[in-house]
């Protein structure tokens, strides 16, 4: 790990190694703001911010922290990060604030950001660590946007709040499918990519835990 | 190295430092963004009451919005007796400070709703409503009143505009709610919420509150047609909500002492 490159760090996540479908990460929140591709847009900035500048912070200060109070620093440090975003979100994206509500608030325990600086900003200079923390934050964002498109379109007929298909509700054609806006169908198409990124990184596909031995038929006579 | 920053004292320091660079940060984002945060969310709840009133134009900026509510009077009524009240008597000295949703849940500033009679599920209401009322040439042409209730999943916030008659609603919308979209969430529908433009709340008596959602549409030969909106379709108890809060709130225990006397012309 220490001698990985800066384009690694930063790229790796994305694809390869990406936080929501490789080391199923951060589910909780791609399942409440993915309605929309205008909130996800901000959700996906927020966290990139904070795994980034957390990263950063952590490793700044890698060498003092002892390690009976890692954990605790680390959470004092990501929970000051988020509660600045927070505010800054109320101070001048207001309306998008009010619709990620609580889960702005939650990045505090999305599991990416204090793996992220668990893992590697413990033990990797700053400016990787920074570029790390872009990396994964990227990575999330990636299969946000990804789940967000589908659920925008096909749910309410519309991309960034802009009607492509009008809804019959509105007079329109489409009838728009209400599973979509709902958490469960995240879950699914979370599923789908994932099968559609192991089929074509099948690198990423776990060992079985267990092999099912033959069947074999045993005559009693 | 690692021995050293084991110790109890370098732990106790570390900790120490941290808190306190760490509390700076926050607490100076928190002071230098709240003028920003606050100018927000006065702006949200005027653009709420304006869209009720049907007098929000789409793209309005800021200091329109400002403009256009200025022309709003702020009172206090008492939702009793139907007076419009000091805001000494509540404690404030702004009418637009006063917090009705806070006040309902202080005892000594709002009455219990006995079971049988809360139709809008929402247990406890304060003695003291704001509500908010226009007038050109001295005359009240507007007023815009604060409802809630419960629906299917939450309780849902909005505002209730009247013309001066005090009986025709000009327009109706939540701002807070969390049924389900496309579903109970087509309240937000304006299509929907245009149907209310024009209803009349109260029969030929002026008293009971008449307002019915119904299943399948308003057809222009139905009866009372004057009081049906159409119900939300898939959304049956969200649509039982609002007909429910509306019609508590526009009657005797919510706001219908206050808007006889303004039909009367006594306030």
């Amino acid at each position: 790990m220490a001698d990985a490159s800066a384009k690694q760090v930063l790229f790796e996540p994305i694809f390869s190694n990406n936080p929501i479908a490789l080391q199923i990460l951060g589910i909780c929140s791609a399942l409440a703001v993915t309605t929309s591709m205008n909130v996800t847009l901000v959700m996906c900035m927020a966290v990139i911010a904070v795994t980034a500048f957390s990263n950063l912070a952590v490793s700044l200060v890698r060498t003092q922290i002892p390690g009976s109070i890692r954990i605790i620093v680390q959470m004092t440090i990501i929970a000051s990060l988020v509660i600045v975003v927070d505010q800054i979100l109320k101070a001048y994206a207001y309306e998008i604030s009010k619709q990620l509500s609580v889960f702005v608030g939650l990045i505090i325990t999305n599991c990416i950001v204090m793996g992220r600086a668990e893992g590697f900003a413990m033990k990797n200079g700053p400016w990787l660590s920074f570029l790390d923390g872009i990396g994964n934050g990227l990575g999330y964002s990636v299969l946000l946007i990804f789940v967000a498109f589908f659920r925008e379109l096909l749910g309410a007929g519309s991309l960034f709040g802009v009607s492509l298909m009008p809804v019959v509700n509105e007079g329109g054609w489409y009838i728009p499918n209400g599973l979509l806006l709902l958490p469960p169908s995240a879950f699914f198409i979370i599923g789908l990519t994932i099968w559609g990124l192991r089929t074509w990184k099948p690198e990423q596909v776990e060992e079985p835990d267990f092999k099912m031995s033959r069947h074999t038929v045993k005559e009693a006579f | 190295m690692a021995k050293a920053k084991e110790t109890v004292s370098r732990t106790l320091m570390v900790a120490l430092v941290l808190s306190i660079a760490f509390s700076v940060v926050v607490s100076t984002a928190a002071v230098m963004l709240r003028p920003a945060q606050v100018k927000n969310q006065n702006l949200d709840i005027r653009s709420n009451i304006l869209a009720a009133a049907g007098m929000l134009e789409e793209g309005a900026t800021a200091d329109e919005i400002e403009q256009t509510f200025s022309r709003f009077d702020v009172r206090l009524v008492d939702l009793d007796s139907g007076e419009y009240v000091d805001p000494e008597t509540v404690g404030v000295e702004d009418p637009m400070k006063y917090d009705m949703y806070k006040a309902a849940s202080d005892p000594s500033m709002s009455t219990d709703i006995p079971a049988s009679e809360d139709k809008a599920g929402i247990k406890r209401r304060p003695n003291v409503a704001k509500i908010y009322t226009l007038s050109e040439n001295g005359e009240l042409v507007r007023v815009v009143l604060p409802i809630h209730g419960y629906g299917l999943w939450s309780t849902l916030y909005g505002f209730v505009s009247l013309e001066g008659d005090a009986n025709t609603i000009e327009g109706l919308g939540f701002y807070d709610h969390a049924e389900t979209p496309g579903l109970g969430g087509e309240v937000d529908n304006p299509r929907w919420k245009s149907q209310w433009v024009g209803k009349e709340v109260y029969g030929d008596e002026l008293e009971e509150p008449q307002i019915r959602l119904v299943k399948g549409g308003v057809s222009s030969g139905a009866s009372d047609k004057e009081h049906k909106v159409d119900a939300l379709s898939g959304a049956t108890l969200t649509s039982r909500g609002v007909e429910q809060l509306v019609n508590y709130w526009l009657g005797d225990r919510g706001f219908a002492p206050y808007l006889k006397k303004l039909r009367e012309g006594e306030v």
